[in-house]
């Protein structure tokens, strides 16, 4: 069942990046101060935000897992942070790319994009973590206790560009600004391509999840086996 | 400056689809491996017995 849902969902995303795809080079045109570099992003500011509501989910089930100690929560928040760091790179990257065009740089350490790398080190650092942690209790609740940490510069990265004076662009989305800052043929295809983008991330979740509840089997047979000889 | 803010644009797409696709190839191989050693393992728990004696 939750493999037909991967697939479905996987599905559904490919058709609506294939459309979405069609939209950003057939039918928008290029943006009139930065060319065609802006279609980059219709990737670079979803991925941040798919990555980001991916790591408060997580921050949901590890608070679970510590009020209940159900190694489920412990699972789903592994998975789930996984997929988020996997978003967040391609964020930290392709608005590298469209920096060194706009910017004239690749990299700057303003506090948009300083909060953003150490977010990526800190989830990095939960899935070494994870690894090299053999006891389930303790290597769950640790891990708890970094998400939760981690989440507290999640909301500093989302918060830096109205907080701070930066090099990164301030908000521009309509339910940031009130709108107004955002053309709303761009704005259509933004969103769609970020509940495309949101789509893969719930099937790459779903397969991910899928794989921990293997290696949770594999690790009580194992224990069985060991018990029985 | 426009050929090269395509080439840089071309660059971006690249450059997320590789990473999507990098991760995909690993949940791919570690699923696969997960999958060998779930068998490996339901052999040995339902011969316990014969595994011991090679321990």
């Amino acid at each position: 069942m939750r493999d037909k849902l991967a697939i479905g969902l996987a599905a559904a995303a490919s058709a609506l990046l294939a459309n979405n795809l069609y939209q950003m080079f057939m039918v928008l045109p290029d943006e009139a101060l930065q060319g065609a570099i802006y279609r980059i992003l219709f990737f670079h500011a979803p991925a941040a935000m798919v990555g980001m509501i991916g790591y408060f989910v997580a921050l949901t089930f590890s608070v679970l897992y510590l009020s209940s100690k159900n190694f489920l929560y412990d699972s789903l928040a592994a998975s789930i942070v996984e997929v988020s760091l996997v978003f967040s790179l391609v964020n930290i990257v392709t608005g590298s790319i469209w920096a060194r065009i706009i910017w004239g740089i690749w990299w700057t350490w303003d506090y948009r994009l300083t909060s953003a790398l150490v977010c990526i080190l800190i989830f990095f650092g939960y899935l070494v973590m994870r690894r090299a942690i053999d006891e389930p209790t303790q290597r769950a609740r640790l891990s708890s206790a970094l998400c939760i940490f981690g989440c507290v510069d999640v909301v500093i990265v989302w918060k830096s560009i109205e907080w701070f004076r930066n090099q990164h662009p301030g908000p521009v989305l309509d339910f940031r600004t009130g709108g107004g800052k955002m053309d709303p043929a761009y704005s259509h295809v933004f969103w769609l391509n970020f509940l495309a983008i949101l789509l893969m991330g719930v099937a790459l979740v779903l397969i991910r999840t899928r794989q921990e509840a293997t290696a949770r089997e594999i690790d009580s047979l194992r224990r069985l086996a060991h018990t029985a000889a | 400056m426009d050929a090269r803010n395509f080439t840089f644009m071309f660059y971006g797409f690249l450059a997320a689809w590789l990473i999507v696709m990098l991760y995909v190839i690993v949940l791919a191989r570690r699923g696969a491996r997960l999958k060998k050693e779930l068998d490996a393992v339901k052999k040995i728990a339902s011969h316990p017995e014969q595994h011991a004696d090679r321990r």
